[in-house]
Parts: structure tokens; sequence; C-alpha cells
């Protein structure tokens, strides 16, 4: 065990905890920022996506050890003064989820898409996307909402 | 030939952990404790629905407080299928009320009305009407209230917007005002005016989803986020093998660990910890020998089907021998059979609980499809009265049929208790695709006979093992044989989304493709021929329109293949685009069409977000999903390896949602999986000439 102190959404919080653990698991079970969800512990899902230095990663397979300098983002941190950020106002909009476990990831990874790619091509999409996992089957919707988050953000800069 | 409804569908006849220790054939107690066995098969009549009477009280179903607040309760539970909202729009339909005034309470065994489960798209067409009903009484009840205050006659007062007013006076009264958060005292009449579909406002429209919020900012707690006082991790250790049997078993290392409690019961062995990577450590320090007897793999999967009719008890049922029907005439005659393999749910959400024991009560949160199920499971593991367990099932992340056990329940119970602290267990992705239960594997056979008119002259169909849903043909055809054989089970099968209908849809509507084309005929034609079903051949023929069905022919490049049935009371045509790569085959999907009709429509988005799941969902089965499994092992419990749809899976799709207001509306949540799978094959044939009867279609994609 040893003390860290991490950097997550914009605030230090400390934690004790031994190095290898990962940073999914810190986060949900001693931090209980429950919104990063474990679906394989494998890396193969994506629904435990979290931004570091604005990279997508998928916290399962980041130890806390190897993080401790980093700057991380959750889906928690996405939402500023109450306001959804683009990608998770157009899944609301969209309606792009089921059973929504799926969606925190999705909605981290989109966006690091758009920040990587603010106007992406369908290919880009389903190619940076294709990481996550979603059971429920709504890939059609996520790929809309994605592209209309794009194009919001497109307008909100030009406003 | 067993009949198999939907209610006895769920249940399986091999229980992960059996507690039930009354059982006199095999059970024992040892050192106070309770033995854990694996495989025992419950008699049929314990897995029908019990004589359960659903309350009469409106009071059970639904309270009003002061502010005009109204909460709704029921047993059905929310996993996304949607209805948590699509439910509320009707009560408030009924109620005139507006939606956002309501809060529906699901699944929680102390606050909500018995319910058998969620499953066998049964919600919309059973508690629908339910809780309109109740509504419509409630409303009345209300409209009396008010009646009684002003001395007025109840049936001269109008209701709308959770307020009753006299028209004459235009005094007025608020839901709130009249029931002061008092109990609703009245019931549930059996024929309360009910609001026709055609009036809707509310119900009929795409209100978004409710709580919808919390799903994208990561509040919405799943099953798996619960969190209790002092709560520990728990960890159960997993047998080398099924049927296995504990040979030898060291804890000592574990036991050692400072934290870490080792919970042993029989052969169940599992650790809790204040952390869940010392409980990944501890249970990795457990060193134990099993015994694993030796099993069939998926190369003896069908020869062992067809050979094993099922055993109840030391007698074998009656295997219905073959039919004969090949002394029928008929111009062209097809004998043929069709195979699928074992697949896994693998919702994102593995099986998840917390349990806690608290003054002898045990609480349970946990992510099932039958809250009341579980906790008589629990009840009876523990042998306590089910009063004394409480189930509570927050929305859960996915089932698809495949969470009506309560396994992981009863275990992270066990790891509690043990440990005298709350216990949270989140099987990880391998417990879930080994130890969880599977889609049946099947074998169908299906003998046929059709004439020069293309008129079907005869039809034999057995299913092996798969099951019973959706076996029989909608088509015309005179004395149709159709059989479900029941047989002994190589893996732990149960509930999948859609039951067998997608199995026997697969054969059917593949083996009238094949029939068409040995008559020279187009399918959609021929299938209309053999058709009078105005709503099958409505949906058929609204896919086809939408599809552009019979404008250009098949080529490897651009190939056409078309499919429908009927399934939970609704109706199903699906037709896909695809492309054949000439070098290895490989199947495109390029666009898909889907046309169905469930009755009165609720939420046209939600259910547009179902079919659209569906097919998706489908595509896996159809194409590349396939458990391997070989002595007692599952070889690919990893998304890694077991390969299910992704983003570049995923066609165009289109839904094309036929509402029909003067129908009762049916469950939609599974007749969306049943057309693509024959509808690929289909399309693959007229692409290459050559037919595939093996789902999945392709190994590997």
């Amino acid at each position: 065990m040893a003390d860290f102190r991490l950097n997550i959404n914009g605030k230090v919080l400390p934690v004790r905890a031994d190095g290898q653990e990962s940073l999914l698991s810190v986060l949900r079970n001693r931090l209980e920022m429950t919104g990063t969800k474990y679906g394989c512990g494998e890396g193969e899902c994506g629904a435990c996506t979290v931004l570091l230095e604005g990279k997508p990663r998928r916290s399962c397979r980041v130890s806390i050890g190897s993080v401790a300098h980093s700057r991380i983002t959750t889906i928690e941190g996405l939402e500023h003064d109450g306001k959804l950020n683009p990608v998770q106002q157009a899944f609301l909009e969209e309606e792009a989820l089921q059973c929504g476990y799926c969606t925190s990831g999705m909605i981290v990874s989109a966006t690091a898409l758009l920040r990587e790619h603010p106007q992406p091509s369908e290919k880009q999409i389903v190619e940076f996307m294709n990481g996550n996992i979603c059971r429920c089957g709504t890939y059609p919707r996520i790929i809309v909402a994605i592209q209309r988050a794009s194009k919001s953000t497109a307008e909100g800069s030009r406003a | 030939m067993k009949e198999l409804t939907e209610l006895e569908a769920p249940g399986l006849r091999e229980q992960l952990h059996w507690f039930e220790l009354d059982r006199r054939d095999f059970l024992k107690l040892c050192g106070g404790g309770l033995l854990v066995c694996l495989a025992s098969r419950p008699a049929l009549a314990q897995r029908r629905r019990e004589g359960h009477e659903l309350p009469k009280e409106i009071s059970a179903w639904l309270s009003i407080d002061a502010n005009g607040k109204v909460t709704v309760f029921t047993g059905k539970i929310e996993t996304g299928q949607n209805v948590r909202t699509s439910l509320a729009q009707q009560v408030a339909e009924e109620l005139r009320v507006p939606f956002n005034s309501i809060t529906m309470v699901m699944g929680d065994t102390d606050l909500t009305p018995w319910d058998a489960g969620t499953f066998g798209s049964r919600t919309t067409p059973t508690m629908g009407p339910e809780l309109r009903n109740m509504a419509a009484s409630a409303r009345d009840l209300l409209a009396q209230e008010a009646a009684r205050t002003w001395n007025a006659d109840a049936k001269a007062l109008t209701v709308a917007d959770g307020r009753v007013t006299n028209p004459k006076t235009g005094k007025s009264l608020t839901f709130g005002e009249i029931t002061r958060g008092q109990k609703l005292t009245g019931a549930v009449e059996s024929e309360p005016a009910l609001t026709p579909a055609t009036e809707w406002k509310i119900a009929g429209t795409s209100v978004p989803k409710a709580d919808g919020r919390d799903f994208v900012t990561g509040k919405h707690k799943y099953p798996s986020d619960i969190v209790r006082p002092e709560m520990q991790f728990g960890k159960v250790l997993r047998p080398s093998g099924f049927h296995a049997t504990l040979v030898s078993v060291d804890t000592s290392a574990a036991e050692k660990m400072p934290g870490v409690k080792v919970v042993r019961d029989g052969d169940f062995i599992g650790v809790t910890a204040p952390d869940l990577l010392t409980a990944e450590r501890a249970l990795a320090k457990i060193q134990a020998k099993w015994n694993v007897p030796p099993q069939i793999s998926n190369a003896e999967l069908f020869q062992y089907i067809r050979s094993h009719p099922e055993q109840d008890g030391d007698t074998q049922r009656n295997q219905s021998a073959p039919a004969q029907s090949s002394n029928v005439n008929a111009d062209v005659k097809l004998d043929q059979h069709y195979t699928v393999q074992y697949i896994a749910h693998a919702p994102l959400e593995p099986r998840a609980a917390v349990a806690e024991w608290q003054d002898g009560k045990l609480n349970v949160w946990t992510g099932t499809q039958r809250p009341f199920a579980v906790r008589d499971q629990l009840a009876t593991a523990f042998r306590i009265p089910s009063s004394k367990v409480r189930v509570r099932m927050p929305d859960m992340g996915g089932a698809y049929g495949g969470k009506h056990t309560g396994e992981c329940a009863v275990e992270a119970a066990r790891l509690a208790k043990g440990a005298g602290k709350p216990v949270r267990l989140v099987w990880t992705r391998e417990e879930e695709f080994t130890w969880a239960y599977f889609r049946p594997a099947g074998w169908i056979e299906i003998r046929s006979g059709v004439n020069r008119d293309g008129k079907l002259a005869f039809w034999e169909f057995h299913n092996y093992n798969s099951g019973g849903a959706g076996i029989e043909t909608p088509y015309d055809v005179p004395n149709p044989i159709t059989q479900f054989h029941p047989t002994e089970e190589p893996l732990r099968q149960g509930s999948y989304r859609a039951l067998a209908a997608t199995a026997n849809h697969f054969a059917r509507e593949s083996h009238m493709d094949e029939l068409a084309h040995a008559l020279n005929m187009d399918p959609l034609e021929f299938r209309l021929k053999n058709l009078s079903d105005d709503r099958m051949r409505a949906v058929f023929q609204a896919a086809a329109d939408r599809f552009g069905w019979g404008r250009e022919k098949s080529t490897p490049q651009r190939a056409f293949g078309i499919a429908g049935g009927t399934d939970k009371g609704g109706r199903v045509a699906t037709c896909v685009e695809l492309s054949v790569d000439p070098s290895d085959h490989r199947i495109h999907l390029l666009r898909v069409v889907q046309a169905w009709e469930s009755g009165a429509v609720v939420n046209p988005n939600g259910l547009r977000n179902q079919m659209m799941g569906a097919v998706t969902m489908a595509i896996g089965g159809a194409l590349f999903e396939a458990i391997q499994f070989k002595d007692g092992r599952i070889l690919n419990p990893h998304f890694s390896q077991y390969r299910v749809p992704r983003f570049s899976d995923s066609p165009k799709i289109e839904i094309v949602l036929v509402d029909r207001k003067d129908l009762p509306s049916a469950g939609a949540g599974e007749i969306g999986v049943v057309g693509l799978a024959p509808a690929i094959g289909n399309a693959f044939f007229a692409a290459t000439g050559t037919r595939l009867r093996d789902m999945p279609m392709t190994a590997g994609g």
C-alpha cells in the first residue's frame, strides 16, 4: 500500500492503495466513482474507458502506479456546471442507449474522437469506436449521435 | 411432444448452487454448514408459475402524495428494454397525469406486488393492461372522492392533467388535494373504461427514456455500483470444469492474509477482503484439486442431442418417434437438417450482487430478471422465510434472457454471512461466459413437400433440444407435424432473447427458401402463396416495399434475401442485402430492412431502438457467435475469443413500424431477432448457390 494523489476531473484526490491496483478498481471501489464500468477487465469492451491526458485508455489495464502524475478525466468530469458536453447531449437527444451500461465508455471514447477529428467521417467513427461493445446493439444510433455532437460543436464554435 | 410454455421456459434444469436442504436424494448437512451442489433438476411443476394472485387493491400498485407526485409499483424490471418509460406512459395516459409526475418503483420484493419475472415479451401485453386497468380505476376513484366532497355526480366530472374538475361549477381539486397523501382505498375494476389507442396522448408517443440524463452522466447506479457501509469484496473459487468434485484444497495461505476471510461451505469456497485486488490475490493463493468427469465437446454435440432423449429421474421420457409424412404425394420433396450452436448472452454488466445481513434479514441488490424468484431462491438456500429476504433490482446492464437466476446473489449472501459484513460480488467476464447459462444448441429436421402450383403439401418439423418457441409454421399446410424433443443437456442452458424462435425461424425460413428455389419461384411470392394470415402478409409487403424487393436480380456483389415469422403475438419480416467476397466467401452485410407489427405501439422511438438493437444482436448468432467447449471447460470465455457484433459489423438498418391501433399491444423485445439469420442465409444462397444450414453461418465471421 502506498499513498497517491490522483488528478481526476480537475481535483486532486488522495488514495491509499497498492500501486498495482487498476485505475478502474480505484475509481469504482475506493473513490465511489462508479460511472466508469467493468465489462471485461481485459481491455476488450471499452466500458471502462477514461481519458489520460485527453487520450482514451482502458482503465482496467492501467495501474494507478503508472498514472500518479497524469490528468485523468472520467464520465463524471464531462458535465460542467450542470451542462452536458455535446456528446452527452447528443446521446440523450438521439436516445443512443438502451441499458446504458456501455454509455459511459462510449461517451468518453467519442469525446476523445471529436477532439482528434472534430468532423469525423463515418469510417473514422467506426474505426475509432470499434473497441467499444454495446450488447443492446445501438451502434447505428451512436454513430448518428456522434455526428450530431460534431455538428453542434462546429455550430457552437461558429456562434 | 412436450409443450414448452413461455412461463416454463425460464426454468433451468440445472442450478449452479442448489441449497434446498429438504431434497432427500442428495443432500446432507456437513459441519453445520450448507452443502452446495452442482446439478439438480427441479421437477417441471416447480418451474411453473406458482399460485400467486396479483393484488386487487389499487394501493398495492399506486400512491399519490399530497403534492400530486405519483408512485407506481410493479415487479417488472428495467434492463434497457424501456419499460420503465412505456409502463409509466400507460399509467399517465389512464390516470390523466403528466408523464413527469410518475416515478416507477420496479423489482423490489418488499415494495412491489409479486411478479413471475420480466421475460417472454410479457411486460407490454400483461403488465401494461394490468396497470392501465389499475390507473383507470384510480382515476374513477379520485373522481368519486371529489364528487363526494362537492356532493356532485361523479360521471359529470372531468379528469385531466392530475385534477378533477366540475364543469358546472368550475371548481377543481388536484389529485394531491384529494388524497392528501393518504392511501387510495379501492379495488381495481375488472373492466374500467380504458382510453382506446386511437385517442392516446401520452401512450403512443415517443416520450424520452425515463432518467435518461443519469445514464449519460454516469450517475445511474447499476447492481454492480451499489455500496454499503463496511462493504467487503468477494471472489468465488471456481472448479476447473463442469460437474467437478473437490478432491483437496488448501486455503491456509489465503487465510493468513490481513483482512481476508475464507468462507468454506462444502464444495463452495470463496474469499472476502476489504479491497478487490486483495480478494483476487487471496483467491489465487488457494490450492485446489478438482476431479472433472469426461464430458462431450462441440465435435459430438449434435450426435449427442439426437441420441440422448431427456431422462426424467430414472425413467426415460417418451420420445415421440419421428412421424412419417413421406407417403404424402407432392411434386417436390425436401428433407434437410439445420443446426444452431450454444451461444452466450454476454450482457455487458456481468452478474453482480451486494448482500447484507441485518438483524436476521437478508438484503440483496442484484441484477436479475426475476427478483421474486431470486428472493425465494435465497430463502431456500439459507432456510429462512421469504419475508426475511428483500431483493432489489436497480436497472441493470443488459440481460437478454440471461439473468433469470440468482446464483451470484446466493454466493454474495453466503460470503456476507461468512464475513459478517456486506459483500459485493461481481462476476468476471470469464465467469459470466462460463458459469452463467447458454442459449441451447439445437438440431432441426424438416421434411416437406410442395406442388408445382406453389402450395405446400406436407410439413414435418422436429426440433431437438433447442426449444418449442416459434416452432409452429405460420404457413398454410394440411396437417403439419411439429415436434419438440427435449434431450439431455450437454451444457447448462436456459432462456435467451426469443428462445428457440431464432433456431426454428432459421430452419423454417431457410427451408421455405429452398422450396421456392426448387420451384423456380420468387421467395416472397412463394411465401405469400402459402400465407393467409393478413398481419403476416402485411409485414412481408411492408418490408418488401421499403426494400425494393424484386427490383434487381441477386449477384455475388449485391444479393438479397427475405425471411419472416411470428413470435410473442407480433409479426416480423426481414430483408437483407449483402455481398460475398469471392476469395473467401466472407459475408458483408450491407443493408437490413425490418418491418414488424406488434399491435398498438406504446413508444415508437423506444420500439425502433429495440428493433434496431435486436437486428444488431442477431448478427452475432447468425454469423459468428458460438461457445466452444471441451471436457467440461469453455474454450473461448473472453471477448477476444468470443466475437460479438461491433460497430464494424453493423449494416444500414431501416425499421418499418406497422402500428395497429386496433390491436392490443404485444411485446416487441424479442421478435426482432428471429428474421435476420434466415434472411442472410437466403441472400447468401442467392449470391453463391450454396445453402448455409448451420448457425453461426461463418466460422469467426
